[in-house]
């Protein structure tokens, strides 16, 4: 069965910013259509594990498969783009000079990407209709012409993760996405996500707890670079060991 | 839903297109041949060739304000393109000359005096009329690709990349200067006296050339209106907006700035080209460190990422010097600094941002224009 298949594994992935163990001999895997949460303290290596995989950090030691058997750790951020792993960014990253189409648009997966093709290239009926489609799932059928700029926070983050699918991802990386949002906004980002894992693997990291119980099937905590539970939220909740160094004293867990 | 890439164009942005058209092209040569001379109306030869040359000056603000005002990337070495165009078209009207020169030599007069006995081998394609018009274009084309391949391959950017042009306009203003380039040091090259057999003295020819530089300019014009109007043109904002998401989505950042680092720098040639018959000098003083910079104070002053911005920017402080100069010669670096301190720091979007503000009563876009399709501001 494809579904329990492996798409993502980082085998003892070690990342050391001069001296300081950023990752230390992490072992993560994530399944095919997989929603999974990854919690931590600050400073557990969570932003550093996505930087890995997606190709912005490169570890000292250790492997990253994608797939079958594409070690992510030899390929640089654009190809393992072009492989297949998107990612979305913690702060909205999104071209605010832009209308929210156009945001949309150049995110869009083509065969080619180079100056000359984009030059003279013009959208086909099918890939209208897939921008507008991802307009209404992510909710920004109204703003389609406003300038990506004037959003809200809340919607700029919601046309990141659009920009992000329309690329067609394999896997889906996505970095604390309901910080600085409003309850309800959390709740319908929580939605977006469980709509999209039904097509791709999703990695999310978190800090909000109510969000995480929310979404999340598996739970991985990391803390100071190593995982240390993975289970369902009530398994992770009762382990001791995350009570003491995560749960015990962050606010956060209530 | 739209039906195409680009947004709808509001009307309100093509009319100063037509009518900077209809003035350049129609209205200033008619000023200049139908009323009689001591009419009020009458546009004397020498103002008609004064925007000759400011319209060249327009060509080149518009390739700077393609790379720098869409896609972020500012070139302080614009001046150097401009000088390869123009040296390339200086070297063909040099050898024009023939034996009209000072000592009647069939060498250039500067070379008599440097004592060169031979014309040197870099010169001799330029008794061509076609090798000065495509080297003035393919020279600095073929100099930019290799420059920018270089330097953004290795990811250079943002004011590291401002630096590096500057130091090559200095370093291409030293190469100039000596006479050892034997391009007339820093005299550069001059005395011009006829271009594919035209007298440049008769004002018919000046008017010529005054005709096919408004033509340029349109074509110039039109080539980065298609550019930044096509999915190009919003990868170049993209990059200026966020060039980590648009790796992320795909692009190679890297290339498309080279595209239009070597496009600006071949409208860069081809003001030269055209500047140099009608200015009839060409010098290192006008292609260094300095004449470089006032590119970008151009395109500041008309406002960036607006093309028609460049234009106007262009012309306006060039006309503004020409006529300040006349009354207050030694204040204009300080007119000019002046003016560059107040745009950057009031006016964000320049000339154009004050027009769009006037008329449309609202605040203007910020820094880029994304007309909306509906609601409107």
């Amino acid at each position: 069965m494809a579904e329990d298949r492996f798409i993502l594994r980082c085998e003892n992935v070690t990342v050391d910013y001069d001296g300081f163990k950023a990752l230390n001999n992490c072992n993560f895997g994530v399944r095919h259509n997989e929603l999974r949460v990854v919690i931590g303290p600050n400073g557990a290596g969570k932003t550093t594990l996505l930087d890995v995989i997606c190709g912005k950090t490169k570890p000292v030691s250790g492997k990253v498969i994608f797939g079958d058997n594409i070690d992510l750790t030899t390929k640089n951020a654009e190809t393992i783009a072009k492989l297949g792993v998107g990612r979305k960014f913690q702060a909205p990253s999104i071209y605010g000079n832009l209308s929210v189409w156009e945001n949309l648009d150049l995110s869009l997966k083509r065969t080619s990407k180079g100056v000359f093709s984009t030059l003279v290239g013009k959208s086909t009926p099918a890939e209208r209709a897939r921008i507008e489609e991802t307009l209404e799932m992510i909710g920004l059928g109204a703003h389609a012409y406003d300038r990506a700029g004037s959003l809200s926070h809340g919607q700029k983050q919601w046309l990141e993760i659009g920009m992000v699918i329309l690329q067609d991802p394999l896997l889906l990386l996505v970095d604390e996405p309901v910080a600085g949002m409003s309850d309800k906004e959390t709740e319908q980002t929580g939605r977006l996500l469980e709509t999209l894992s039904e097509k791709q693997a999703i990695v999310v990291i978190e800090h909000d707890m109510d969000f995480v119980r929310q979404i999340a099937r598996i739970v991985t905590v990391l803390a100071e670079g190593t995982v240390i539970c993975e289970g369902t939220v009530e398994h992770v909740q009762a382990d001791d060991q995350v009570r003491e160094i995560y749960l015990g004293r962050a606010k956060v867990a209530h | 839903m739209p039906e195409t890439m680009r947004s709808p164009q509001d009307s309100r942005e093509t009319w100063p297109f037509y009518s900077a058209v209809a003035l350049f092209l129609i209205v200033l040569p008619l000023l200049n041949v139908l009323p009689p001379e001591d009419s009020w109306l009458h546009l004397s030869d020498f103002r008609l060739n004064q925007f000759g040359k400011f319209l060249c000056f327009a060509i080149l603000a518009i390739g700077l304000d393609l790379t720098w005002g869409y896609c972020g990337v500012l070139s302080l070495g614009q001046g150097v393109f401009f000088g390869f165009g123009a040296y390339c078209m200086g070297m063909y009207l040099t050898l024009q000359i023939g034996k009209e020169g000072v000592y009647g030599s069939d060498l250039p007069d500067f070379m008599v005096w440097t004592q060169v006995k031979e014309l040197p081998w870099f010169w001799v394609p330029f008794k061509s009329f076609w090798a000065g018009l495509l080297g003035a274009i393919l020279v600095p084309v073929l100099f930019a690709t290799i420059f920018g391949f270089l330097a953004f391959r290795s990811r250079i950017k943002g004011v590291y990349f401002a630096i590096i042009t500057q130091a090559l306009a200095f370093a291409a203003w030293l190469v100039f200067n000596r006479n050892e380039t034997r391009l007339g040091g820093t005299n550069g090259l001059t005395d011009f006296k006829q271009i594919l057999g035209f007298r440049l003295s008769d004002p018919a020819t000046q008017r010529g050339l005054y005709i096919l530089t408004v033509l340029a300019l349109i074509g110039a014009y039109l080539l980065c209106r298609w550019i930044v109007e096509s999915r190009t043109g919003k990868v170049l904002v993209a990059i200026r907006d966020s060039e980590s998401r648009v790796v992320f989505s795909g692009y190679t950042p890297w290339v498309y700035k080279l595209f239009v680092f070597v496009v600006a720098a071949g409208l860069a040639g081809l003001a030269g080209l055209l500047y140099v018959p009608q200015v009839g000098i060409i010098t290192p003083a006008q292609i260094g460190v300095l004449p470089s910079l006032e590119v970008v104070i151009w395109v500041a002053v008309g406002g960036r990422g607006t093309l028609v911005g460049a234009v106007l920017g262009a012309v306006t402080v060039n006309y503004g010097r020409s006529v300040l100069t006349n009354y207050f010669p030694e204040a204009w670096p300080f007119i000019l600094g002046g003016l560059f301190v107040v745009v950057v720091t009031m006016f964000p979007d320049g000339l154009i941002g004050i027009f769009r503000k006037l008329f449309s009563g609202g605040p203007p876009a910020p820094g880029l224009a994304v007309q909306k399709a509906q609601g409107g501001s």
